[in-house]
C-alpha cells in the first residue's frame, strides 16, 4: 500500500536498549484518519514502537517522520510534534496533586496559553465527550479506573492532537471497566482521529480497525486490513498468536 | 499493659536524678546560684520602661539569621539538586564538585574560610559571611532532600507532562515539585531545626546572637551555669516549637495532597 503523504512515516527504525535490540528495521506508515491497532507478545516492541512515535524513546537509526517532522535530537522539534500527539498511558499517568479539571487543563494553559475560562470551557467539552462531566472537581484518587483512564483520553483530547496514541489503555483496568474505555476510543475513532492502539482487545480491533500490525521480538512480521488478519494471516507465528489469544 | 504512663514517669525520675546531681555538685564545689539576677537579660527595666534584655536582642538575632540563611540554603539547594539531575555535564560536575566540597569540610573551617578569605575579598561584613556560610553549608544537606524528593515522583509523571508538550522547566514547575514538597517537608523541618542549633557556631566570628549574648554576660558576672541553662532552654524552645508547628503542617498537607 503506496498512498501519498501519511502523516506518519517510519523507514528502517532500529532502536537498541544497550546489547538488546528493541526494534529493527521497522516500516510503518499511517494516513491521516487511519486507525492502526498494533498486537504482539509481550516484548515484542510495541510499546516502544509507539513511545517512539511521542519522542519518549529516543531511536537508534532509521527515519521517523510524524506530522511533516523529521524527529530529532532538536528539542524544539519534539516539542512541536508532542503538542501535535496526545497519549494515553497504561497507568493512567494522571497528576495526582491536581484536580480532573486541573489535570486536564494545565497543558492548555501552560503549553498552548489558553485564557483560564477558555481552558475550562473546553475541558468541560471534553469530559462530556467521555462521560463523565460531574467529576469535574473530584482527585483521580477518587474515580474508578476506568474513570481515570477516560479523563487521561480527554486530557490528550484536549490538546487537539492530529494523533492519538494508547499504550494498552485497558491492561491495568479491572475487566468491568474496559468496555467503557473502549466506548469512548470507538466513538472517538468515528470521529476521523489518527489512532495507534497498541492492544490486545480484539473485538475492539476488529470494529475499529483499519490496518492491523502485528509484532515479534522487536520487527513487525505482518501489517494486513483486519478481514484478512482474522481470517487468513499470512505469518505462521501471527496465527499461532492469534490462535492463543483468541481461544476464549 | 499502657506503656506511656510508665515512661513518662521513667523520664520523670531520671531528670530528677539528673538535675539532683547537678545541684548537690554545684554545692559541693561551692557555686553561688544567683537565677534571681537572669530575668534582668530577658527583659530588662531601664529608665525607658520595659526593654528587651540582651538575651532576648540575642534571640531575635538568632530567628533572624536563621531565617535568611534558610531561605538562601533552599533556594541554592535547589539549584544544587536540579543541576545535579540535569543532563548538562557541566551541571552536574559542578554540582558534585561543590557538594563534595562543601560536605566535606568542617563547618568551623568553612565559617573562617568565608569569613576570613572571602569576606576581605568581596567584602562580606560579619553578618553577611556568617549567613552565606550557614546557607551554603546547610544547602548542600538540602539538595539532598530536594534530589530524593525529585526522585521519588514516579517517571510516568515526566512522561505525561511531557507527552502534553511541557518542557523539562514547566514539568519540573507545575507537576514534578509540587508533589515532591510532600516527601520534602518533613525532612526539610529538621534541617531547619539544625539550623537553628548550628547558628551557634558564628559566635566564633562575635556575631552578636544568642550564644555570644551568652558568653558575654557571662564573662560580666560568672554566672556560668544560670546562663548556659537559660540559654539552652532557649534553644530548646525555639526547636520544639518549630518541630510541633512543622508535625501540624504536615498532617494539614498530607490531607490537602492526599
Amino acid at each position: 500500500m503506496t498512498q501519498p503523504n501519511p502523516i506518519i512515516d517510519i523507514r528502517g527504525l532500529n532502536k537498541h536498549f544497550g546489547d538488546f535490540q528493541a526494534l529493527s528495521q521497522v516500516d510503518l506508515s499511517v494516513e491521516t484518519g487511519e486507525k492502526v491497532v498494533i498486537c504482539g507478545p509481550s516484548g515484542s516492541g510495541k510499546s516502544t514502537l509507539i513511545r517512539c512515535i511521542n519522542c519518549l524513546e529516543d531511536y537508534s537509526s532509521g527515519s521517523l517522520i510524524v506530522n511533516g517532522v523529521k524527529l530529532s535530537e532538536d528539542n524544539r522539534d519534539i516539542r512541536v510534534v508532542r503538542m501535535e500527539v496526545g497519549m494515553v498511558f497504561q497507568q493512567f499517568n494522571l497528576f495526582p496533586h491536581l484536580t480532573v479539571l486541573g489535570n486536564l487543563t494545565i497543558g492548555m494553559v501552560r503549553v498552548r496559553k489558553m485564557s483560564r475560562t477558555d481552558a475550562e470551557e473546553r475541558a468541560r467539552h471534553y469530559l462530556e465527550r467521555v462521560h463523565i462531566p460531574e467529576q469535574a472537581d473530584k482527585y483521580p484518587e477518587q474515580l474508578s479506573g476506568g474513570q481515570q483512564q477516560r479523563v487521561a483520553i480527554a486530557r490528550a483530547l484536549c490538546m487537539e492532537p492530529k494523533i492519538m496514541l494508547f499504550d494498552e489503555p485497558t491492561s491495568a483496568l479491572d475487566p468491568e471497566m474496559i468496555n467503557e474505555v473502549l466506548d469512548v476510543m470507538t466513538e472517538l475513532a468515528a470521529t476521523g482521529m489518527t489512532m495507534i492502539c497498541v492492544t490486545h482487545e480484539m473485538g475492539f480491533a476488529r470494529r475499529v480497525a483499519d490496518k492491523m500490525v502485528f509484532m515479534e521480538g522487536g520487527s513487525i512480521e505482518e501489517i494486513a486490513p483486519p478481514e484478512v488478519f482474522f481470517s487468513k494471516p499470512e505469518s505462521a507465528r501471527c496465527r499461532m498468536f492469534l490462535d492463543r489469544i483468541l481461544v476464549h | 499493659m499502657n506503656s506511656r504512663p510508665v515512661s513518662i514517669l521513667l523520664y520523670l525520675v531520671v531528670m530528677w536524678l539528673i538535675v539532683q546531681l547537678a545541684v548537690n555538685g554545684a554545692a559541693s564545689m561551692g557555686y553561688n546560684w544567683q537565677w534571681y539576677r537572669i530575668p534582668q537579660y530577658i527583659l530588662a527595666q531601664t529608665d525607658n520602661g520595659i526593654q528587651p534584655g540582651e538575651l532576648v536582642t540575642g534571640l531575635v538575632r538568632t530567628v533572624d539569621l536563621t531565617v535568611r540563611s534558610f531561605l538562601l540554603a533552599v533556594a541554592l539547594g535547589l539549584v544544587v539538586a536540579l543541576l545535579r539531575l540535569s543532563s548538562l555535564v557541566i551541571g552536574v560536575a559542578v554540582a558534585t564538585g561543590f557538594l563534595e566540597f562543601i560536605r566535606n569540610l568542617p563547618l568551623l573551617v568553612l565559617l573562617y574560610l568565608i569569613y576570613y578569605v572571602c569576606g576581605p575579598v568581596f567584602g562580606l561584613d560579619r553578618y553577611t559571611a556568617s549567613i552565606v556560610c550557614l546557607a551554603v553549608y546547610h544547602s548542600v544537606l538540602i539538595s539532598e532532600i530536594f534530589r530524593a524528593g525529585i526522585l521519588a515522583v514516579s517517571a510516568g509523571q515526566w512522561e505525561a507532562a511531557q507527552s502534553i508538550g511541557m518542557s523539562r522547566a514547566q514539568s519540573y514547575c507545575y507537576i514534578i515539585l509540587p508533589q515532591s514538597i510532600r516527601f520534602v517537608l518533613p525532612p526539610l523541618t529538621g534541617e531547619a531545626v539544625h539550623l537553628i542549633k548550628s547558628s551557634a557556631i558564628v559566635s566564633v566570628i562575635a556575631v552578636a546572637e544568642l550564644t555570644t549574648m551568652g558568653r558575654n554576660i557571662i564573662s560580666d558576672t560568672f554566672m556560668s551555669f544560670e546562663v548556659w541553662l537559660t540559654v539552652a532552654a532557649i534553644y530548646l524552645v525555639m526547636t520544639l516549637m518549630l518541630s510541633i508547628f512543622v508535625t501540624r503542617l504536615e498532617r494539614k498537607f498530607s490531607v490537602a495532597s492526599r
